[in-house]
């Protein structure tokens, strides 16, 4: 393995991906998972089998939202059947704060339960382990904790001038914007606010635990292994070679399962007091707060225009909650440093400190909810302006980027917007709102353009063969539904030249070489790129074997003409079969690990993957319930690593896009510091009937400077923009500005009271 | 949950003996409200008498034309019963319009009927709630009550009542049969079984502990349209922000009272020749919103005006 | 209690607990975990079961109340090496990312298409004296208690379509 970095240029030379010799990379193949999760044989952390049966952990959560624990009573839950422990904040065994303070965006848990403060509600602080879940649960009852209670701060309205700036995002000012602003002939000056979104994961945080000697093996739920070793190893106090973190089958993450929770902890401490395996799961309630989620974020968007339609100023001021020793901030302005072109810019982040839960990331933080606020913006200027909104968005495309003056490395948005506004039919959007008409329904159009970053970061994987020519991929990735075990098994065997069928993908657990997970659409070309290289490596190796082999039909021949393909190693026209130079030179296998990450001259482009987002939706004229009828998302991302799997991420990203245009959020009450909705019944993710017709197109790509794949990440491209297709298609179909997200009956209604419709509100009476 | 113990009734009358000779012991049917309620505590009983295999689920026509639902069918079954679509399509519309096809298949008529408010703050036990600890307060009053009640209710309680099925009930003039701990039967109108909250907003029915729903009896279906229209958040597997039955020249609202509310205001309006939105109106006088649910009025007078003025074209 | 159940076409006796639901005795006491837990109260659909042929949240069904019932779970539908066809559609439409709530949703699907061909409506369906037609509308209505927070309705859609069509 070589330190040296690997530059652009080497990254533009041919290579097994590029090549696509058998035509794996690119190819519908379906889910290398898919069998084990389709009949239910995929375990999940809590479903893991223990060597030994294990005991049932609950948490107990505060009941207030800040405040002291003044007493705790657990003497009745200690006597209740089959309890074997509780623990408070006066008796939990010693934790650590984790030195790196890399564990979390939230550090306010670390150590666990480390005194009598509660920080926010339903804050974990206890636990209880008893022989059954029933009896657990039941236990956990009966801890009793008494407070003394303090106002929790939960409005971030009143306290927008309290934000700070985060450390290390200072604010761009490029020219003076004021004055920019005030003289820009045309001018959109709003408030956008997006609520607090959970990430209902389906698969509830939870770990299983038991102790090997001193090696502490766990299973849980988390879309980063290392950073859940670093955790455990820190927060316990032990080595980290001493922990072991499994992750074969993640029940969903969207950024929620970056950061580890109680559970990660306390399972193992538990397991170590009781000599015994402990499994622990999060409760759907206990979710909704003991977790993280997206903040609430405030945006102040300013677009200053000539009549042409050129930006000739563009501000986005940002907001969104944190809690009192955390760190996370939504960086919801920052995509638009890059998106579009002018000459004055403001762009900044604010960060309000509030006593509600820890926030976190949540699919494509910053563009998520940022996109929700500069794309409608864009689509008033362009109603300002009396301009199609794509042509008003092709007029500020930028050369370079607008802020450092980088080239791009591939920049498609005016293709997307152009291909997908033929194929979507945006020819028939009728200029003005409230125009058309089907049924009770009224109709309209909507589009927003969608960009997120494309990020490569360092890691490792391992590439073997054995005997029987069967490739084995291990790295310490994860899948959390994104389609890692499969494009790593396309990776593996195009690089080897092997059938699908011979390849057998190791990841899930930490022992592995690093990877750093699934997070911020980087997964698949940080994972697949090392894998590339991995497999580089045992290509060279299995090269040299067969070249030094006398046995081989290869020996003597130029290791570095070697080609691998329909399982065979050739040089030049003499070849053998993997399976057999391995069984005869190497009968215990061949293996090699490397490492691949940015490029050392990476830096001087601009690396992002675009696309454009179209929606139509029906505005019901008696009820104002707004529901999306179609949907179609045109992306540039690069090479396309499974047109099946990533088909499946965008038109996923396309549907949290509907979730957060119409249906989702949640709100702080403010006399209490909770979340009013606390469960999947009344917090609003869309369900199967929410969607309409809904499809993603891929344009073809290759973006060589952005990793040695190509590709672009797809993941949380979907999500971006979409929500903002979906409120300018409401405002096309009725007229109605929604700046509050999401659009619900109450605010179309209230529309309407001030903007009565221009035809009789006359709907069919049955269903 | 908290420990109890279970049976399985023989028969109904052993069970309502059973219920009414335990203290702390409670019915479970479908249980697909109970069993949510009790894994949050809400419910704590400690003996539930299982009374899902009573052979009360089946569905036949009255000697008087109209129609007997056992307690126990579904509302899959109910829904789905070739008598309710041909003559009672509001009842079939309401209760597909309720939960998913998963928890129809369990929930009972009985059960639906019976179950209780979906307001927040009576399912956060950490908050006052007059129905869950008489006394507390209402949480709801000055919260976010966006769900809350518009009609019928009280400075101690703003729920609503979260059936369809009962909405459709109402509209329907049907009557609910119970049996007695005695062993005596009594009837009474659905549109009388729920109580407004008033200061007993943990009172929720006229159904005394011990006394089980045995069937609903659909009188002969009234002349005229009938049709079932809720609006909500999303589009399926969601409570309703309102909704409206209509069977003829009878109207009921849902979602915006403690209790399916029977609109004799605009039906007697209506009567008296109104047009739709006169009688809407009348209906809606009284109604009152709180900070954030003053939308559900003019919401369940648009579609109560659009429900009628369908059904009086139709009737063109 | 001692409690009987006919799972995937075996008799299992177990003495549970009352509190025991159908889904834990499944999962914890039976080792059958295909059946997943996602929000232990019947609002995502990840638990579903045939009970006696018909779906259900086994979360809100006691197991002691079980006791005499068929059920049927994803381990009894198909495996990996002998899929169903519908779990043989989930793969190839690609109906499934993370894979917590597949199990639900398949059998919810298998569920569903049975209450179709016995002509109950739904909240879409236009006409209740018709057969009821297996259109999206109607797949997507009914297929609305099992949340795929990953999305994958449009797939879940193609895959329900595809066995559908092959099958009628």
């Amino acid at each position: 393995m070589s330190d040296q970095r690997a530059t652009l240029a080497d990254w533009a030379k041919p290579n097994p991906v590029t090549d696509n010799r058998s035509g794996l990379i690119g190819k519908a193949v379906d889910r290398y998972d898919g069998p084990a999760k389709v009949t239910g044989t995929a375990a999940y952390a809590f479903e893991v089998e223990t060597p030994s049966p294990a005991l049932y952990g609950i948490l107990v959560t505060s009941r207030i939202a800040k405040g002291r624990i003044t007493a705790v009573d657990t003497a009745s839950a200690e006597a209740a059947p089959g309890v074997r422990l509780v623990w408070t904040h006066l008796n939990i065994p010693e934790t650590f704060a984790d030195p790196e303070g890399k564990v979390g965006f939230a550090k306010t848990h670390f150590p666990l339960f480390r005194d009598d403060r509660v920080r926010f509600f339903a804050e974990p602080v206890g636990l209880v382990v008893a022989d059954t879940f029933e009896n657990a649960v039941a236990a956990a009852q009966l801890v009793g904790f008494t407070y003394e209670v303090e106002g929790p701060a939960t409005s971030m309205d009143t306290a927008l001038d309290q934000g700070e700036i985060p450390t290390g995002d200072p604010d761009l000012e490029m020219g003076d914007f004021e004055a920019a602003f005030a003289a820009s002939p045309v001018r959109v000056d709003g408030i956008w606010r997006t609520p607090v979104i959970n990430h209902c994961q389906m698969e509830p945080h939870a770990t299983v635990a038991w102790w090997e000697g001193d090696v502490c093996v766990t299973h849980t739920s988390t879309q980063v292994l290392k950073r859940s070793q670093v955790y455990v190893s820190s927060t316990l106090g032990i080595p980290q070679d001493k922990v072991r973190v499994f992750a074969r089958y993640i029940g969903g993450g969207f950024g929620g399962k970056v950061m580890n929770h109680w559970d990660l902890i306390l399972a193992p401490l538990a397991a170590r007091a009781l000599s015994q395996p402990v499994k622990i799961t999060f409760t759907r309630h206990q979710m909704f707060h003991a977790t993280v989620h997206r903040p609430g974020v405030t945006q102040e968007v300013r677009l200053g225009a000539n009549p042409d339609g050129r930006l000739t100023a563009i501000s986005m001021m940002t907001w969104s909650h944190c809690d009192s020793a955390g760190v996370f901030t939504e960086p919801a302005s920052r995509f638009a440093r890059n998106l579009y072109a002018a000459p004055v810019r403001r762009m900044g982040l604010r960060r309000v400190r509030l006593d509600l839960p820890p926030p976190g990331p949540l699919r494509s933080p910053g563009e998520a909810p940022g996109m929700m606020s500069l794309e409608c913006a864009m689509d008033e200027l362009a109603e300002q302006l009396g301009m199609d909104p794509v042509e008003l968005r092709i007029r500020n495309e930028p050369e370079s980027d607008p802020e450092t003056g980088k080239p791009f490395s591939t920049r498609q948005l005016v293709r997307c917007m152009r291909e997908g506004a033929q194929r979507f039919g945006w020819d028939r959007r009728a200029p003005v709102p409230g125009q058309v008409r089907d049924g009770r329904w009224l109709v309209g159009m909507g589009m927003a353009a969608a960009v997120r970053g494309s990020a490569i970061l360092p890691a490792k994987a391992g590439m073997g063969v054995d005997a029987d020519g069967v490739v084995t991929l291990s790295q310490a990735m994860t899948d959390i539904g994104t389609g890692s075990y499969t494009i790593l098994q396309q990776i593996a065997a195009e690089t080897m030249g092997v059938p699908l069928e011979q390849v057998s993908v190791n990841i899930g657990l930490s022992d592995l070489p690093p990877a750093p997970g699934s997070g911020g659409q980087f997964g698949a070309v940080t994972a697949g790129s090392a894998a590339l290289a991995a497999g580089m490596s045992l290509r060279k190796a299995l090269a040299q074997l067969a070249a030094e082999d006398p046995d081989s039909p290869l020996h003597g021949g130029p290791a570095e003409a070697a080609t691998f393909q329909d399982g065979m190693i050739a040089i030049g026209n003499r070849s053998e079969r993997l399976s057999a130079l391995v069984s005869r030179a190497a009968p215990d296998g061949v293996y090699r690990e490397a490492a691949s990450g940015p490029a050392a001259d990476q830096g001087a482009w601009d690396r992002r993957s675009y696309g454009a987002q179209f929606a139509e939706v029906g505005v019901d004229t008696v009820t104002g319930e707004v529901r999306v009828r179609r949907m179609l998302g045109v992306y540039a991302a690069g090479r396309i690593l499974n047109a099946k799997t990533a088909r499946s991420q965008l038109t996923g990203g396309m549907i949290w896009g509907v979730g957060a245009a119409l249906t989702e959020g949640n709100y702080p009450d403010p006399r209490y510091g909770s979340f009013v909705s606390q469960d999947l019944a009344s917090y609003l993710a869309p369900t199967h009937a929410d969607i309409g017709e809904l499809e993603a197109i891929m344009l073809d790509e290759e973006d060589p400077k952005a990793n040695p794949l190509g590709a672009k990440g797809v993941g949380e491209l979907g999500i971006a923009g979409s929500p903002a297709a979906i409120v300018n298609a409401v405002h096309n179909a009725c007229g109605l500005r929604v700046r509050d997200y999401p659009v619900t009956p109450d605010k179309v209604l209230a529309h309407w009271k001030s903007n009565p419709l221009p035809l009789a509100a006359r709907g069919r009476g049955v269903r | 949950m908290k420990p109890f113990t279970y049976e399985r009734a023989v028969d109904a009358a052993q069970a309502v003996r059973a219920v009414a000779s335990t203290p702390g012991a409670r019915f479970i049917a479908g249980g697909t409200n109970l069993l949510d309620l009790m894994k949050l505590y809400i419910e704590q009983p400690t003996h539930l008498v299982d009374v899902s295999r009573l052979p009360l689920a089946g569905i036949a026509a009255t000697s008087e034309g109209g129609l007997r639902i056992g307690a126990m069918a579904t509302n899959s079954q109910v829904a789905a019963h070739p008598q309710v679509r041909a003559h009672y399509p509001v009842l079939t519309g309401a209760i597909v319009a309720g939960g998913s096809g998963q928890l129809r298949n369990k929930a009972t008529t009985g059960g639906n009927l019976l179950q209780r408010t979906r307001c927040a703050y009576f399912y956060d036990t950490t908050k006052p709630c007059n129905k869950r600890i008489p006394g507390s307060g209402c949480s709801a009053l000055e919260g976010l009550n966006r769900n809350s009640a518009i009609l019928g209710a009280s400075p101690a309680c703003i729920a609503t009542h979260p059936s369809d099925m009962a909405v459709a009930l109402v509209a329907l003039d049907a009557t609910v049969e119970v049996l007695l701990a005695s062993g005596a039967q009594r009837s009474l109108p659905v549109a009388d079984l729920h109580r407004l909250p008033g200061d007993t907003p943990h009172v929720e029915t006229d159904i005394a502990p011990g006394e089980l729903i045995t069937a609903v009896v659909l009188p002969p279906p009234p002349k005229g349209a009938q049709a079932y229209r809720k609006a909500r958040d999303r589009a399926s597997f969601a409570g309703g922000l309102a909704s409206v039955a209509v069977a003829g020249g009878q109207v009921a609202l849902g979602a915006v009272a403690h209790k399916p509310w029977r609109a004799s205001a605009a039906e007697a309006a209506l009567r008296a020749g109104a047009s739709p939105r006169e009688a809407m109106d009348a209906e809606l006088a009284a109604a009152e919103g709180h900070e954030r649910n003053a939308f559900k009025i003019d919401l369940v007078g648009r579609m109560g005006v659009a429900i009628l003025s369908q059904n009086a074209e139709d009737r063109a | 209690m001692s409690t009987t159940i006919e799972v995937n076409g075996q008799a299992r006796t177990l003495d549970l607990d009352p509190r025991t639901t159908l889904l834990d005795a499944l999962r914890e006491h039976l080792g059958l975990k295909g059946s997943k837990k996602g929000c232990d109260h019947g609002q995502c659909g990840a638990c579903t079961v045939l009970l006696n042929g018909v779906r259900v949240n086994a979360c809100l069904s006691l197991a002691v109340a079980c006791d005499g019932d068929k059920v049927t779970t994803i381990e009894g539908i198909g495996q990996p090496g002998n899929l169903h066809p519908l779990q043989k559609a989930f793969v190839t439409e690609d109906a499934l990312q993370c894979g917590y709530c597949t199990p639900g949703q398949i059998c919810s699907a298998l569920g569903m298409l049975e209450e179709v061909r016995a002509g109950w409506p739904s909240q879409v369906t236009d006409d209740l004296g018709a057969p009821i037609p297996l259109s999206a509308a109607e797949i997507r209505e009914r297929m609305s208690g099992n949340i795929c927070r990953c999305s994958a309705y449009p797939q879940i859609l193609a895959a329900i379509e595809d066995y559908a069509g092959d099958a009628a």
